[in-house]
C-alpha cells in the first residue's frame, strides 16, 4: 500500500470533514440570513471536497474502504485533521477567524497541488480551488470587516485571533510523511508554504487592524493523531452515532 | 402550506358598488390576470394581507433550518449530509427572496424579524414539531415540503408580481427537496427492521401535523373569501388537504407505511380518499406557543438575533468607514 498517499489525503480529507461538520453547527443560527446561507454553502463545498479525499484515500489503501467508512468508522486516533479545524466554533468572530486562517492555506495549497504529479490530486485540487477562492474572499471580508468594525467587534476577533494563532503553525509541519510527498512531486513540503501564507496573514491582518502575536510556538498533534484535542472525541461521537448504532443498515 | 389562517381585512369582499373607482379599476386588473407591480396603486387590505401572508412564509423558511438543521452533524453518510445542506440552504434562500418580495411591499425586513420574534407574526405550525429520528428528514421532505408545494405550486400565479416571481422560483427547488425525502423514505421503508420501524414513527407524528399545514376549513371564512377575490390565494384549505391525501396515500402504500387514520379509505363516489381531520384543538395550542418545540425554536432565533447585534453593527460601522475614506480621498 502507498502509505504516504494514503496519509496526505487523510490530511487533507479529515481537514474538510471537521471544519465541514463545525461549520454546519451553525445552521439556522447565523447573525443574518446571508450567512447562514453563506456557512451552509462553505460547509458543503467542504463536505464535498471530502468525498473526494476520503474517496481516494480508500482507493490508494485498496481495502474496501470508501469515503463514509472512513468518516464514519475511524475513531479519533486515525483522524488526521489539524487541532484548528478542531476547535469550537465559539462566537462567529472566532468562527470566522478560524475559516481564514484555514482558508488561506488551503488555497495555498491547493494552487500548488494542481501541479502535483498524481493526476487524481491533481483534478481534486482543480475542483476544489474555485470554491475555496470564494470561501478565502468571504472569510478574509469578514475578517478584516469585524477587524475595523466597532471597538466591540475588533476586540471579538483580537480575542479571536490570539486564540487560535497558536493553532496555525501545525499546518506547516514536516514529517517522513511530507517529505516522500513531496519527493514525488506530489504535494510541496508544507513549509514551504509558510513565506506566502505569512505574507498573506500579515497583509489582511493590518488592513483589519490586528496585532498577530509575536510568538510562533504552536500546538501539534492532529495532523499526525498523537495527540488530537478533547473536543474531536465529542465531534465523532455525534458524527458516527447513527452508523455505529445500526452497523448493518443502508442510508 | 406556510402560510396558515392570514388574516385578510375582516370585512369581507365589497360589492362593484361599494368600491370606488381605483378600488374596481384595481379588481378588474386582478380578474383579468394581469400582475401587480410594487409601484401600482393597490388596497390598503390588500397590501396588509401580503404583508402577513408573504412574512409569514419567509419566517416559515427561516424557522424551518431548525428542525433539519438538528440532523445535518449526524447524518448517515456524507452524501446524505451534502443533501440536507444543500437542502436547508435553499430553504433559508427562499427565505430571502421572500423577504425581498415582503420589502416591495413597504417593510423592512429588520421590522418582520422584530415581529417574528416579539411573537406578533407567526411561523407554520409544522416546524414546532420536533425531528427526533433520521426518518424524520425524509418525512419531513415528503410530507411538508410535499404540503407546502400544494399550496405554492397555484401561487405562482398569484396576483402580486414580486411575489408569483419568487414563488416560481421556490416550486422549482421545492419539488426537489420533496423527491429527495422521499428517497430516504424508500430507503428506510425498504430497510432494516430498525430503520422500518423509525419510518413508521416518522409516518406517525407528520402524518396529522402535515394535514394541519392547510389550516382549517376556511369555507366560510371571510378573511379568505376577500384573499381569494384578491387572488393572493388561490384554492380552500380543504381542496388543498384533499389534493395532498389523495397524492400521498398511493406514495405510503407504496413505501409499505401505515397512515395513523383507521378511518382513511377510499370513496368510489366522490372520487377521493376519506379521512379523519387532525386534533384542531391541537393545532390551536400550538399557535398559542404550545407546541412541542415553540420555546426552543423562538429561543433559538432570539439568541441568534441577539447574539448576532455585534456582528451587524460591526459590518455596518466597517462598510461607513470605507465609504468616509472614499469619500475624503475623492
Ligand atoms: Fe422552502
Ligand atoms: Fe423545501
Amino acid at each position: 500500500m502507498d502509505t504516504a498517499l494514503f496519509e496526505f489525503c487523510l490530511r487533507m480529507g479529515d481537514n474538510t470533514l471537521v471544519l465541514g461538520h463545525r461549520v454546519s453547527e451553525w445552521c439556522g443560527h447565523a447573525p443574518v440570513l446571508e450567512e447562514d446561507i453563506a456557512l451552509a454553502n462553505t460547509a458543503l463545498d467542504l463536505i464535498g471536497q471530502t468525498q473526494f479525499w476520503l474517496g481516494l484515500a480508500g482507493e490508494v489503501e485498496g481495502k474496501g474502504r470508501d469515503a463514509d467508512t472512513l468518516a464514519f468508522r475511524r475513531d479519533a486516533w486515525d483522524f488526521r485533521s489539524v487541532l484548528l479545524v478542531e476547535q469550537p466554533n465559539g462566537d462567529f468572530g472566532q468562527t470566522m477567524m478560524r475559516q481564514f486562517l484555514f482558508d488561506a492555506w488551503q488555497s495555498l495549497m491547493l494552487d500548488r497541488l494542481k501541479d502535483s504529479s498524481d493526476v487524481r490530486v491533481k483534478a481534486i485540487a482543480e475542483k476544489a480551488s474555485k470554491e475555496v477562492a470564494y470561501h478565502l474572499d468571504r472569510s478574509r471580508d469578514t475578517v478584516v470587516g469585524l477587524g475595523d468594525g466597532t471597538a466591540e467587534s475588533h476586540s471579538r476577533m483580537q480575542a479571536a485571533l490570539d486564540k487560535l494563532y497558536p493553532y496555525v503553525g501545525e499546518l506547516f509541519g514536516a514529517d517522513e510523511i511530507d517529505a516522500e510527498i513531496a519527493e514525488r512531486g506530489i504535494a510541496p513540503l508544507p513549509a514551504d508554504l509558510r513565506g506566502a501564507y505569512d505574507a498573506l496573514i500579515a497583509d489582511i491582518m493590518a488592513e483589519a487592524t490586528l496585532t498577530i502575536p509575536d510568538s510562533r510556538w504552536t500546538h501539534t498533534g492532529g495532523r499526525d493523531g498523537t495527540r488530537h484535542s478533547e473536543h474531536l472525541g465529542h465531534m465523532l461521537t455525534e458524527m458516527q452515532w447513527l452508523q455505529r448504532a445500526y452497523p448493518d443498515a443502508r442510508w | 402550506m406556510y402560510a396558515q389562517m392570514v388574516k385578510s381585512t375582516g370585512k369581507g369582499v365589497k360589492s362593484r358598488e361599494e368600491m370606488t373607482e381605483e378600488e374596481r379599476h384595481f379588481q378588474d386588473r386582478v380578474d383579468a390576470d394581469e400582475k401587480i407591480e410594487p409601484k401600482d396603486w393597490m388596497p390598503e387590505g390588500y397590501r396588509k394581507t401580503l404583508i402577513r401572508q408573504i412574512a409569514q412564509h419567509a419566517h416559515s423558511e427561516v424557522v424551518g433550518q431548525l428542525p433539519e438543521g438538528n440532523w445535518i452533524t449526524r447524518a448517515p453518510t456524507l452524501e446524505r449530509k451534502a443533501i440536507l445542506l444543500a437542502k436547508v440552504q435553499d430553504e433559508a434562500g427562499h427565505g430571502l427572496y421572500l423577504y425581498c418580495a415582503a420589502e416591495t411591499l413597504g417593510i423592512s425586513r429588520d421590522e418582520l424579524t422584530e415581529k417574528l420574534l416579539d411573537g406578533s407574526m407567526k411561523y407554520s405550525s409544522i416546524f414546532n414539531y420536533p425531528t427526533l429520528n433520521w426518518a424524520d428528514i425524509g418525512a419531513v421532505g415528503w410530507l411538508v415540503d410535499g404540503a407546502a408545494i400544494m399550496n405554492q405550486v397555484p401561487l405562482q400565479r398569484t396576483s402580486y408580481g414580486p411575489y408569483s416571481r419568487a414563488m416560481i422560483r421556490i416550486c422549482k427547488e421545492e419539488s426537489f427537496h420533496q423527491r429527495q425525502g422521499y428517497d430516504i423514505m424508500m430507503k428506510m421503508a425498504k430497510g432494516t427492521p430498525e430503520q422500518k420501524r423509525m419510518a413508521q414513527d416518522a409516518m406517525n407524528r407528520f402524518w396529522y401535523p402535515a394535514l394541519m399545514m392547510f389550516g382549517p376549513s376556511d369555507k366560510d371564512s371571510v378573511h379568505s373569501a376577500q384573499s381569494m377575490a384578491w387572488k393572493i390565494k388561490i384554492n380552500t384549505n380543504d381542496e388543498l388537504r384533499q389534493k395532498f391525501v389523495d397524492q400521498t396515500v398511493p406514495q405510503a402504500e407504496y413505501l409499505g407505511l401505515t397512515i395513523p387514520d383507521p378511518d382513511l379509505k377510499w370513496n368510489e363516489e366522490t372520487g377521493h380518499y376519506d379521512f379523519s381531520e387532525p386534533d384542531w384543538s391541537e393545532f390551536y395550542e400550538v399557535l398559542k406557543g404550545n407546541g412541542p418545540c415553540n420555546t426552543e425554536r423562538l429561543e433559538a432565533r432570539r439568541k441568534a438575533w441577539d447574539d448576532g447585534a455585534w456582528v451587524r453593527d460591526g459590518l455596518m460601522a466597517h462598510a461607513e468607514k470605507r465609504a468616509a475614506r472614499r469619500t475624503a480621498a475623492e
